[in-house]
C-alpha cells in the first residue's frame, strides 16, 4: 500500500541550481535589492528542500522525478521567436480585450497590446520592478510563500520577469485581459517560470485569463506562480486555460488573498500536458466574501492531472463553492485534494465542495480526497465525491432515438461537464470547451 | 408485406430465458395490444425489438420491412422507423430537450436521405405536436426528462413519437401511473398518430388504456409466450378475470373471442 521510494529527498540536479541561484547566473544585480534578496532566499530554500517525492503527503500520487531528471534549460530570447500566425493558435479569434504575451518567459512586445483601458495597468514585472513600483514590492512573494513548496521556491529563485496587472479602485473592466504564456522547445527541452502578480483594488471588476500553451510534441516544463490580491468589494472572474503540449510538464500555484466582500471565481480548465499539477489556495481574510473554485479537466493517453485546492475561511459570513470535474479516458489519472479550513472566528461559513469524475476507460483512475478542518461551531460545510461511468440507460435512450453511439457518448460527456461550462462567462472559452467536450462535433444548442 | 414479422423468438437475460418462442405479425395500420402480468416479458420483448444490449437472442427471427432487425444497432433501428416509448424514460441532465429532439430527428432524416430540418421549420413542427399533447413550452427548454413529473415524462415520450414519425411505435406501459386526464391526453396523442402506414404495439398491464386506444388485436403474454390472441374483446375478458387464471396454467377457462 505504501509507495516505494528511492530516496527521501530527491537530489537537486546541478542544472537547476546553476540556472537559478543568483550567484551562478550573475543575474542577481537585476532589479532592486529586495528582489535579489527574495530570489536568493528562494534559491537557498529550493536547494534545501529539493524536489518533492511521493513520501511527501502533498505529492503522494504524483511522481515528479521526470522533471528532476530531464535536462531542461532556459531558452534565450533569440530561441523564443513566435510569429503572429504561431500565436493565433493560442488566442481567441472572436474575443474582444487586451493581451500580454510571453514566449519561454520572455516578453513579446510585438504580440502584446499597446494600450489598455482606463484604470488598467498591464505591464511586465521587469518594467514594474525597474520603476521600483511600491505595489510590486508590497505584494510580490507575499502570498505565494515558499516554506516547503519547492516549485514556488524555484519559480521565485528564477524571478526576472512576468506579468503585472493592476486594476484601479472603482474601475469596471468589461473586456477580458488575456495573459498568454507560450513555450517552445525546438532545440531541446526548455523550462520557464511564468510569474504573475494581479492586484485588484476596491470596488473594481475584471475578467482575467491565463493561457498556457505550446506546440504539439514538444518537451518543456512550465513552472508557474500567480498571486492575486483582491481588495474590498472587488469582483474578479479568473480563467486558466491550460493547453500545453502533450509532452509538457506543467506545475502551477495560484495564491489568492481576498479582502472583505470580495467576489472571486476561478475556472481552471485542463486540456493539455503530460504531467499537470495545479495548486490553488484562497485565503478568505474578511467578512462576506464569495469564493468559487471550479475546475474541469480532460485526460487521455497517460496524462496525470493533479489538482490541489485549499480554501481558508478565516472570517465569518463567507461562502465558498467548489466543483471539480474530471473526464478521464485511456490510461489517464486524476488526483483531487480539496482542503477547506474553517478557523475559529469563521462562524456562519457556508462551504460546499463537490468532486466528480467520469471514467471513460477501464484503465483510467482517480484518487480523491476531501480534507475539511473545522474549528468553528456554527457553520455549514458539505463535500461529496462521485466516480462513475457514462450512464448506460441514458446512452441507450439516445441511441433508441436515432443518435449514433459515438455522438451519444460525446453528448453525455458534454452533459457531465455542463454545469461547469455554463458558469463560464467568456463566450470564446465556453465555445472552445464545448468543441473539445463534443469531440469537434457540431452539436450547437445542446446546453440544457 | 407485413411490417414486423417475429418468428419463434427466444431471448435471455443474465442466463435466464425470458422469451420462450414468440411469433407475431404486425401489418401497417394495425394496433396490437400486448397484455400480461408483471414479469411476463413485455419489456423484454420491447427491449429486444429496440436493440437493448442486456438481452441475448438465442433463436428466432425478427424482420422489419423484410430486413433482419436483430443485427442492427439501436440507432439504425430508430432510423429505419422503430420507436420505443420507454416504460421508464431516462433523465439526462445537461442535454436540452429541444436540442436532443432535433438531433434525433435530423439523424433519422439524414438516414432517409432527407435534408436536415431548419430551426424555424423544426420549431413549427414542435409547436404543432406540443399542442396535441398539452406539453408546456417550458418543458422543451429543460434538460431531457429532468425534473419532469411521471405524467410529463410519459407525455414527452408520445410527443417525441409524434415528432419523429416512426413506422412502428412500441409503447411500453405508457399508461402506468397516469391519472385519468393524463391517460386521455396520451391516448389522444396516440390516436392522432394512427394511420394506414403506421403500426403501433401498445404494451400494457391494465385494460383501462384500451378503452381509449382501441386495438385491432390483443395478445396475452405469460411466461415468455403469447398464450392467447384475439380481438379487442379479449382485453375486457382479461379485465373481468384478472391475470389469476394464467398462474393456474390453464387457458381453457378463458372464453375464446
Ligand atoms: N436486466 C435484467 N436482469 C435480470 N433479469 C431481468 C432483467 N430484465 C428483466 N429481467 C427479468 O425478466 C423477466 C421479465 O421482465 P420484463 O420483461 O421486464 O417483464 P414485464 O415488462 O412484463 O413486467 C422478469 O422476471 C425480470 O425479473
Ligand atoms: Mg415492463
Amino acid at each position: 500500500m505504501e509507495i516505494s521510494l528511492k530516496t527521501e529527498t530527491m537530489t537537486v540536479p546541478n542544472s537547476y541550481l546553476r540556472d537559478f541561484t543568483g550567484t551562478d547566473t550573475g543575474s542577481d544585480n537585476l532589479g532592486p535589492a529586495w528582489l535579489s534578496s527574495l530570489r536568493q532566499r528562494a534559491a537557498a530554500r529550493f536547494a534545501e528542500v529539493g524536489f518533492p517525492t511521493r513520501r511527501d503527503e502533498e505529492w503522494r500520487f504524483t511522481n515528479v522525478s521526470p522533471i528532476a531528471e530531464t535536462p531542461f534549460t532556459l531558452a534565450t530570447k533569440a530561441q523564443s521567436a513566435l510569429s503572429p500566425e504561431g500565436l493565433s493558435r493560442f488566442t481567441y479569434e472572436d474575443m474582444a480585450g487586451t493581451q500580454l504575451v510571453f514566449v519561454n518567459g520572455h516578453f513579446a512586445s510585438e504580440l502584446s497590446s499597446e494600450t489598455f483601458p482606463d484604470g488598467v495597468t498591464v505591464k511586465t514585472l521587469a518594467s514594474a520592478m525597474a520603476e521600483d513600483s511600491p505595489l510590486v514590492e508590497t505584494h510580490l512573494g507575499k502570498s505565494a510563500k515558499f516554506g516547503t513548496e519547492a516549485f514556488v521556491a524555484l519559480n521565485t529563485a528564477a524571478l526576472e520577469d512576468g506579468a503585472f496587472v493592476h486594476i484601479a479602485a472603482g474601475a469596471i473592466v468589461t473586456a477580458p485581459i488575456h495573459l498568454i504564456f507560450v513555450s517552445t522547445a525546438d532545440s531541446g527541452p526548455t523550462v520557464s517560470h511564468p510569474r504573475t502578480l494581479i492586484v485588484v483594488e476596491e470596488n473594481s471588476q475584471v475578467t482575467l485569463i491565463e493561457s498556457y500553451a505550446g506546440p504539439a510534441g514538444q518537451v518543456y516544463f512550465t513552472n508557474a506562480v500567480t498571486e492575486v490580491v483582491v481588495s474590498e468589494n472587488a469582483v474578479v472572474d479568473h480563467y486558466k486555460v491550460q493547453r500545453e503540449s502533450e509532452k509538457a510538464y506543467h506545475i502551477a500555484t495560484m495564491q489568492i488573498a481576498l479582502a472583505r466582500s470580495a467576489n472571486f471565481s476561478s475556472h481552471s480548465i485542463g486540456l493539455g500536458g503530460q504531467l499537470i499539477r495545479n495548486d490553488i489556495n484562497a485565503y478568505l481574510g474578511g467578512e462576506g466574501i464569495e469564493c468559487t473554485l471550479n475546475g474541469v479537466y480532460l485526460g487521455k493517453d497517460k496524462q496525470v492531472f493533479d489538482n490541489h485546492t485549499s480554501i481558508d475561511h478565516a472570517m465569518p459570513h463567507c461562502n465558498s463553492h467548489e466543483i471539480y470535474k474530471g473526464i478521464l479516458n485511456d490510461y489517464s489519472r486524476g488526483v483531487f485534494n480539496g482542503k477547506i479550513f474553517v478557523r475559529e472566528d469563521a462562524q456562519k461559513t457556508d462551504a460546499k465542495q463537490t468532486n466528480q469524475t467520469l471514467l471513460l476507460s477501464p484503465y483510467a483512475q482517480i484518487d480523491t480526497k476531501p480534507q475539511l478542518e473545522i474549528f468553528a461551531d456554527d457553520v455549514k460545510c458539505t463535500h461529496g465525491a462521485t466516480i462513475g461511468q457514462l450512464n448506460a440507460e441514458a446512452l441507450f435512450y439516445l441511441q433508441a432515438r436515432g443518435i449514433k453511439k459515438d455522438d451519444a457518448r460525446a453528448l453525455l460527456t458534454y452533459a457531465f461537464a455542463s454545469d461547469i461550462v455554463s458558469r463560464i462567462k467568456v463566450d470564446a472559452i465556453r465555445s472552445q470547451l464545448d468543441r473539445v467536450l463534443l469531440a469537434e462535433r457540431a452539436l450547437e444548442g445542446i446546453a440544457g | 408485406m407485413s411490417l414486423l414479422e417475429i418468428t419463434d423468438l427466444h431471448a435471455r437475460v443474465a442466463e435466464k430465458e425470458i422469451l420462450k418462442g414468440i411469433s407475431l405479425t404486425v401489418n401497417p395500420g394495425e394496433v396490437h395490444a400486448i397484455m400480461g402480468p408483471n414479469g411476463s416479458g413485455k419489456s423484454t420483448l420491447a427491449g429486444v425489438l429496440s436493440g437493448r444490449d442486456a438481452y441475448e437472442v438465442t433463436s428466432g427471427e425478427v424482420l422489419f420491412d423484410g430486413q433482419d432487425l436483430l443485427e442492427l444497432e439501436p440507432e439504425e433501428r430508430a432510423q429505419l422507423g422503430v420507436f420505443l416509448a420507454f416504460q421508464y424514460p431516462v433523465e439526462i441532465p445537461g442535454v436540452n430537450n429541444t436540442y436532443f429532439l432535433r438531433a434525433a430527428l435530423n439523424s433519422i432524416r439524414k438516414y432517409r436521405g432527407e435534408e436536415e430540418m431548419s430551426a424555424p421549420a423544426f420549431l413549427k413542427l414542435v409547436r404543432e405536436k406540443m399542442n396535441v399533447l398539452h406539453i408546456d413550452q417550458s418543458l422543451l427548454n429543460r434538460p431531457v426528462n429532468e425534473g419532469f413529473s411521471g405524467g410529463e415524462k410519459k407525455r414527452n415520450e408520445i410527443f417525441q413519437m409524434a415528432v419523429l414519425d416512426p413506422k412502428l411505435a412500441i409503447l411500453d406501459e405508457t399508461d402506468s401511473g397516469l391519472d385519468i386526464d393524463a391517460l386521455k391526453t396520451v391516448a389522444e396523442g396516440v390516436n392522432a398518430l394512427r394511420s394506414p402506414e403506421r403500426a403501433i404495439i401498445v404494451v400494457t398491464h391494465y385494460q383501462r388504456l384500451l378503452n381509449y386506444i382501441v386495438p385491432d388485436f390483443v395478445h396475452v403474454l405469460s411466461g415468455g409466450r403469447i398464450v392467447k390472441s384475439g380481438g379487442k374483446e379479449l382485453a375486457l375478458e382479461l379485465e373481468a378475470q384478472g391475470y389469476g387464471w394464467l398462474e393456474s396454467g390453464s387457458t381453457s377457462e378463458l372464453v375464446a373471442a
